[in-house]
């Protein structure tokens, strides 16, 4: 199937700025960074991920990222993992995934990223798909397992799409690279703050400031920050080195042991830290 | 500045694929490691030096070459027209094909600098091939393997702790050789600065397809000497069974340019395509992305990754190498699937007949020609590929076979 243009409900197109990028620059104008929730769509279950999304956004969350499971995530740690596996047990789809966001859309404009693999994207169609989210009210994409340059047609059809592409970047991409995977990006670039999967963390790396500067001498659109982020005091550093803090499986770990109530709550302690 | 633009092509490898299958889908993180592998695998392709402690290995320790030998009560048994071979990969060092592809894969590792080598296994094989390779040359070994094949190769399983290994269990998902591999991509994400993953097929991101192949190719490199000799003339037909693919690519490649040399390939049809229970990914799957690379793949209708099933562990894999992807749209190699009934009661047959006890994996190849590929024998002389022994199975077919436990 060929799509020739977005459908008219389509936040963005190729001549008008992100709704994505412009959230994040919202917040930096501010001196403030942004925050980008992690959620599962389907867990715990389909409404509790919808009502998790509303309680993003009441905490303050900037931007939400919405995954829609895959059967094989290798890039995400045992928490992410968990949570997939249940969303999927419990019947999730594309299809579903892009009809919680169709309903969030109904009262909410919190910009929202679509998280996935390639795969589920691949086989629904990419011109299908980009052109069926674009009209559930997605503003971004970011597919984990194809990286910058890796299929230069799927890549086309993607950014087409009218969504922003969110290319990720690594403490190992070499210098040469970032700039090429940094001109092709919209929205913001997701730096993973460490080799490894997703996966709330104690530690973080004593290295992230001086990667952030030598990033931004490269990269002209906002950096995001993930991969470990599991306190309040972490967001808080990270938020003063980057321009967005992502938050994914301490958000999971948090609906687990206090429901959707109890993530909202994580979310706000995450949200007055950073502006503490 | 935030203008959307088409993302500008980064350095395309045309030998990152084959046909349209293959590529690189994996997180940004491997990136590097992937073109310090290509750079690396670059420079040894023209490397003698390599090349001789490679070959000086593979005879001295793995014992190559592997003699082909002719099956001739299995001839008798189908009334085959013209004689049938059998490459003897079983008799390598280990018991099969694999460890071919870890002594190139540890020595190349060895040349980047990484101590560490993480691998996947579903039969054990190529958990038992790496193992050996690491203790050979004084490396960290961690191998994934899922939980339910470590209660099915217990055997192997032992084995591999002898050589020094470490086996972690993988519980995620279908607990077979699917997960374990995505275990094993995560940890290399994780330790990529000093680790080197092995993988065990023809599968995975670019470079691995090609590179795994090359090392493997040493299969048919003397095959194609040892059936000049033996019969003066190439085969009429070469078969090896199919899970990742290895074995089959590695005797297949030699082969590739002769038009005349059918080559077949045999997939686990477990329960029967019907049952949906099987692991016939080229047969009977879609082309889809898994473990880095675009090849057919056993997938439901919203793009979630199949279970596959098979008697046989080192079959029990939904995706499969991507050159056989390309081989089969290409029409120039033909697959099939055979069932775990027929495989079963090949592993007898072939025992009885030939005093080979093969494994469960190339019982499926045999299995092909005592039946639906009978008929190869009529265009003249057959090779099959003998890709393992099946001393590993043994304890698995008696428990099947309601032997009970033996071990």
């Amino acid at each position: 199937m060929t799509v020739s243009s977005q459908s008219s409900t389509t936040p963005a197109d190729a001549a008008s700025p992100s709704r994505i990028a412009d959230a994040l620059r919202s917040r930096m104008d501010r001196g403030q960074s942004a925050l980008i929730p992690y959620i599962c769509a389907g867990y715990p279950d389909r409404d509790r991920s919808l009502a998790m999304m509303h309680a993003a956004a009441d905490a303050g969350a900037d931007v939400l990222e919405l995954g829609i499971p895959f059967s094989d995530p290798l890039a995400d740690g045992p928490t992410i993992q968990r949570a997939t596996f249940e969303a999927l047990k419990l019947g999730m789809t594309v299809q579903g995934a892009l009809g919680i966001l169709e309903e969030f859309r109904t009262t909410r404009d919190t910009p929202v990223v679509l998280f996935t693999y390639l795969n589920p994207v691949h086989h629904f169609g990419m011109d299908r798909f980009v052109a069926a989210a674009a009209s559930a009210g997605a503003d971004g994409l970011l597919l984990t397992d194809l990286p910058a340059g890796a299929d230069p047609e799927l890549e086309g059809a993607a950014a087409r799409g009218g969504l922003d592409l969110i290319r990720l970047l690594a403490p190992t991409t070499a210098l040469e690279r970032v700039s090429r995977v940094g001109e092709g990006g919209g929205g913001f670039i997701y730096y993973i703050s460490r080799t490894g999967v997703t996966g709330a963390r104690t530690e973080l790396r004593q290295e992230l400031a001086r990667e952030i500067e030598a990033l931004r001498e490269k990269i002209s659109i906002p950096i995001a920050v993930g991969f470990g982020i599991s306190t309040p005091e972490q967001a808080a550093l990270v938020g003063g080195l980057a321009d967005g803090v992502v938050v994914g499986s301490a958000l999971l770990d948090a609906v687990d042991e206090g429901g959707v109530e109890g993530a909202g709550a994580f979310l706000k302690s995450l949200r007055e830290a950073m502006d503490g | 500045m935030l203008t959307r633009t088409d993302p500008a092509p980064d350095r395309v490898i045309p030998s990152d694929r084959f046909g349209s299958f293959g590529g690189r889908y994996v997180p940004e993180t491997l990136i590097a490691a992937l073109d310090q592998l290509e750079e690396a695998y670059a420079e040894i392709r023209d490397d003698q030096e390599f090349d001789a402690e490679f070959r000086s290995l593979l005879r001295d320790f793995v014992g190559r070459a592997t003699p082909l030998y002719r099956a001739r009560r299995l001839e008798a048994a189908v009334d085959a027209a013209a004689p049938v071979y059998f490459k003897r990969e079983d008799l390598n060092h280990t018991g099969a094909h694999k460890i071919n592809n870890t002594i190139g894969q540890a020595l190349l590792a060895r040349k980047m600098g990484k101590k560490r080598i993480i691998a996947e296994t579903g039969a054990g094989q190529h958990g038992v091939a790496t193992a050996t390779a690491c203790a050979l040359f004084d490396m960290e070994c961690v191998v994934y393997m899922g939980a339910e094949d470590v209660e099915r190769q217990a055997l192997n399983v032992f084995r591999m702790q002898l050589l020094g290994a470490e086996i972690r269990p993988v519980t995620s998902g279908t607990q077979t050789l699917k997960d374990a591999t995505n275990e094993a991509i995560r940890d290399w994400v994780t330790n990529v600065d000093h680790t080197h993953y092995i993988i065990g097929s023809v599968v995975g991101p670019s470079p691995f397809p090609r590179m795994v192949r090359d090392f493997q190719s040493v299969i048919g490199h003397e095959t194609r000497e040892q059936i000049l000799e033996a019969e003066g003339r190439l085969p009429a037909a070469v078969v090896a069974c199919v899970g990742g693919g290895s074995n089959a690519m590695g005797i297949f490649h030699s082969f590739v340019q002769d038009k005349d040399v059918r080559l077949v390939g045999i997939e686990a049809a477990g329960e029967g395509l019907a049952s949906g229970r099987h692991s016939a990914s080229l047969t009977a799957g879609t082309p889809g992305i898994l473990h880095g690379a675009l090849s057919y793949l056993l997938q439901d209708g919203d793009g979630q990754v199949a279970p596959a099933h098979s008697v046989s562990a080192g079959l029990d894999y939904p995706g499969v190498g991507p050159e056989h992807s390309w081989l089969k749209d290409d029409g120039r190699a033909e697959y099939v699937a055979v069932g775990d009934t027929e495989a079963l009661e090949a592993f007898h047959r072939c025992s009885e007949l030939e005093g080979i006890i093969p494994a469960l994996e190339t019982a499926h190849a045999v299995a092909y020609l005592l039946g639906e590929g009978r008929s190869e024998m009529d265009r003249g002389p057959v090779v099959l590929c003998m890709s393992g022994r099946g001393d590993k199975d043994v304890a698995h077919v008696a428990r099947i076979e309601g032997r009970g436990s033996i071990l």
